[in-house]
């Protein structure tokens, strides 16, 4: 049971950028079937979307996210001495995305960077990671930047993955502060679930082969090649409610949380009806719990610092808040995290 | 086992729980769907701790197939 703590590192702010072409699943949708069913189980009525003739990676929506956040915060770019990136679209197999964005970004060459291959749960993963990295002081200023492109690894054909989507990436800016309150995670993985949610070839153990290339019909509305996403919902669903509820009761207990202080659960946005039943097992009220799957669908290990952007901006800006925020998915791979914000650095969304 | 099935019929919301019995094909319910496949793991998971997954779902031909499977993995 890896229950961590770390302790001397506040989130000083959080952004998030999103592809401006809107793709409304009421159009997208209707090729397969009742758009009014599909958004009653799903919540997703509209996605952000990259378009195939000019597409955008991960790494430029988190520079656009970043590049707002350190303005917003006045931050130097030479002070920044810690980046790191979550992403399952990196730009390229080597080298890693996050020395191309030291680059991009224009940090100083003393920087620490390092690229995590995590989806859903990636954001809370990353958090544990650069906590983990400065909380001893060696880094006074870091990144954790978050984002994917969902949208170019699934079938355009297959209507389980492709309307669920979206494109985003988040960047969430972390300062050294011996003032800070501690932040609690409780982490898990099953590598047992890895075919869950896979995209099969292109890598090492099933390299690329012009077969990669060949989309098959799986059933009526799934086609999809093996260098697409293939996600089996039932299992995940299964998975979800039953993992996601868990860790985050296990954070509360085991670090003794008092569960009606804290102001915000923020959890992976996967699908509405999943993302209810597990609130519901939680007993949470509404208006504790945000949501912006409707407009942005699932975005990956962006989702939980979307959500929060996009939803509770001006608590962010000026409240002090205590948070649980939850990822589980792809892996399986899933964790919990609490955490407190005071008036942090937090722009509006950002359209690239 | 009848009280599975009023869950099943529950989770399902079917009215008429006379009509099925542990040798119900539940795939060809007019209820069946990829809703309810979802509603069942939630019941399964509420009303006996058990995890099942898609593939369980799949090899399940009748209900008393779904009890079985569910016990299984609690």
């Amino acid at each position: 049971m890896a229950f961590l703590q770390f302790s001397n590192v506040r989130v000083a702010g959080m952004s998030a950028a999103v592809p401006n072409h809107i793709d409304e699943n009421k159009e997208t949708y209707s090729r397969w079937g009742d758009y009014n069913e599909y958004v009653a189980t799903t919540g997703v009525e509209r996605r952000r979307v990259t378009l195939p003739d000019n597409p955008l990676c991960s790494s430029d929506l988190c520079v656009a996210a970043a590049e707002r956040l350190i303005d917003e915060l006045g931050w130097e770019r030479g002070e920044i001495d810690g980046l790191v990136f979550v992403t399952q679209s990196p730009d390229y197999i080597l080298p890693a995305t996050s020395c191309v964005i030291q680059e991009r970004l224009g940090l100083s060459s003393d920087c620490y960077t390092l690229d995590i291959s995590l989806g859903c749960s990636g954001w809370v993963y990353a958090l544990s990671t650069i906590a983990a990295l400065m909380q001893t002081g060696g880094i006074r200023k870091g990144l954790l930047l978050a984002g994917d492109t969902c949208s170019r690894m699934v079938s355009h054909d297959d209507k389980s993955a492709f309307p669920l989507f979206g494109d985003a990436g988040t960047a969430t800016a972390l300062v050294y502060d011996e003032n800070a309150a501690p932040m609690l995670f409780a982490m898990h993985t099953d590598g047992k679930g890895k075919g869950v949610i896979i995209i099969n070839d292109g890598g090492f153990r099933t390299p690329f082969t012009l077969d990669s290339l060949k989309q098959e019909v799986l059933e009526e509305g799934i086609e999809r090649s093996p260098l697409n996403v293939a996600m089996d919902g039932m299992s995940v669903f299964s998975f979800a409610i039953s993992k996601a509820p868990k860790s985050v009761n296990e954070l509360i207990e085991h670090f003794a949380l008092d569960k009606d202080s804290i102001d915000y659960f923020s959890f992976h946005q996967a699908n509405l009806f999943m993302n209810e039943k597990i609130r519901s097992k939680l007993k949470l009220p509404a208006e504790k719990v945000p949501y912006c799957i409707r407009d942005f669908g699932n975005t990956s290990c962006a989702s939980i610092p979307l959500a929060l952007v996009t939803q509770c901006q001006s608590d962010l800006q000026t409240k002090p808040l205590r948070h649980i925020a939850c990822g589980f998915g792809v892996g399986l791979s899933w964790g919990s995290v609490y955490f407190e914000s005071d008036s942090i650095a937090c722009p509006g969304l950002v359209e690239i | 086992m009848k009280n599975f099935i009023e869950k099943f019929a529950e989770a399902l919301e079917i009215d008429n729980v006379e009509s099925l019995t542990a040798d119900t094909n539940f795939h060809d319910l007019d209820e069946w769907s990829s809703l309810a496949a979802l509603s069942l793991i939630a019941m399964a998971d509420e009303e006996y701790d058990a995890a099942i997954n898609g593939q369980d779902i799949r090899n399940a031909v009748t209900i008393e197939d779904l009890y079985n499977v569910i016990n299984s993995k609690k």
